[in-house]
């Protein structure tokens, strides 16, 4: 019961996106398609996971004053395995979102989450925040990136719907204009 | 803090953990590095085959040489493709730096007689939906190149009095691209065109 919280909080009552708002720089850089925010939300997904692992695996060895460099090491470590990775077998995906994966290091979640719930849990129980966190920012981002491109050029995941769209939607304002309404929309949810 | 066992943060503990933290991270990437490096590589050279494919006809041996272009900071590589001997064309690796994200490289394939055969865009930042269209998966705008001889064609947008309608609401992007074309051209016809 108490596991299952710790997964499905990710998703609504803490969304990273929607409540509390970290990682926004790729949240509005990435989101202005939905197949965008979905490669980038698994990404950090993958990273969030296998960082709060290994985290909270090694946090009984590691001396507090040195917690913080050991962990952005292994963080940019996971986040280069999945730039390699990427680029060797989905060219495609890389192709779009190569500038924002070495970004995932600066993404404020994951050295959130390891700092503020692995080194204090067990590894179960991290791979779990950690997988519900990164599914819950794939979500934000997927829906962000599915109004985005909707609204902005008619299509969506690809599949052109309507021939033109508003164009702000495709650019920055679009992006902040779309977060603030599903923000509001999820508080409002959040409330209920 | 749960855990008593923890090591204290005294100078020894601090520089053993960080050197063993970071040797075991520099281990990992290292192999990861070495795994990934051939499909990267083939990959990569797939992309380029592909390029070369979409803006030559068909060819079965490609002989690569790279030129400096008249103005510009970077080195341009010529793709000459010939079927059974015969030369068919030149394929040129060109880029521009005015996109509306900077850089961008673009493939122009070049018949012997110096008309454009195709164009293909290798790898841009531009703006998705806008920049994006110069992509001919998102639109035929790029298409208005090919078939055109350049010693008669202008290649500037048409707000700058040139022949290239410029992308709706990418009009830097479309300048950018021509600049591309531009260089390529110019660097080609410097080397002598055919030969």
């Amino acid at each position: 019961m108490n596991q299952w919280k710790n997964f499905v909080k990710g998703f609504i009552k803490e969304n990273p996106v929607f409540v509390l708002l970290l990682g926004m720089c790729p949240t509005l850089g990435v989101t202005s398609s939905a197949i965008n925010g979905l490669g980038m939300g698994l990404a950090t997904t993958f990273v969030l996971v296998m960082s709060n692992m290994s985290v909270s695996l090694i946090k009984s060895f590691i001396p507090d004053k040195v917690r913080i460099p050991s962990f952005i090491v292994l963080i940019a470590s996971f986040v280069t395995v999945v730039e390699l990775v990427m680029k060797a077998y989905l060219t495609d995906l890389y192709a779009q979102l190569g500038l924002f994966i070495p970004l995932i290091v600066v993404n404020c979640i994951v050295l959130g989450r390891a700092e503020a719930f692995a080194s204090k849990n067990n590894v179960v129980s991290s791979v779990l925040d950690g997988l519900g966190m990164g599914l819950g920012f794939a979500f934000a981002l997927t829906i962000l990136g599915s109004i985005r491109e909707l609204l902005g050029s008619g299509a969506i995941f690809g599949f052109s719907l309507v021939n033109s769209g508003m164009l702000v939607f495709v650019l920055a304002p679009g992006g902040f204009i779309a977060l603030g309404y599903l923000i509001a929309v999820m508080k409002k949810i959040n409330k209920a | 803090m749960s855990e008593n066992k923890k090591p204290a943060s005294n100078f020894v503990n601090m520089v053993v953990t960080l050197f063993l933290v970071t040797a075991i991270a520099g281990l990992v990437l290292g192999s990861v590095y070495n795994l990934t490096k051939g499909p990267i590589e083939i990959a990569k050279a797939e992309n380029l085959k592909k390029a070369i494919g979409t803006v030559l006809p068909d060819f079965d041996k490609i002989e690569t040489i790279k030129v400096m272009p008249l103005d510009g900071p970077d080195s341009l590589t010529f793709y000459r493709g010939y079927k059974e001997d015969k030369f068919i064309g030149t394929a040129i690796k060109t880029y521009t730096n005015k996109g509306f994200s900077g850089h961008f490289d673009i493939m122009v394939g070049f018949s012997p007689d110096d008309v454009i055969i195709n164009t293909a865009v290798l790898q841009h930042q531009e703006t998705p939906g806008l920049g994006s269209n110069m992509e001919q998966k998102n639109s035929d705008w790029s298409k208005q190149f090919n078939n055109k001889k350049l010693a008669t064609y202008n290649l500037t947008v048409t707000k700058d009095g040139g022949d290239v309608d410029a992308i709706t609401a990418a009009t830097i992007s479309s300048r950018a691209f021509c600049d591309a074309v531009k260089r390529a051209y110019d660097t080609y016809k410097n080397e002598g065109g055919q030969k």
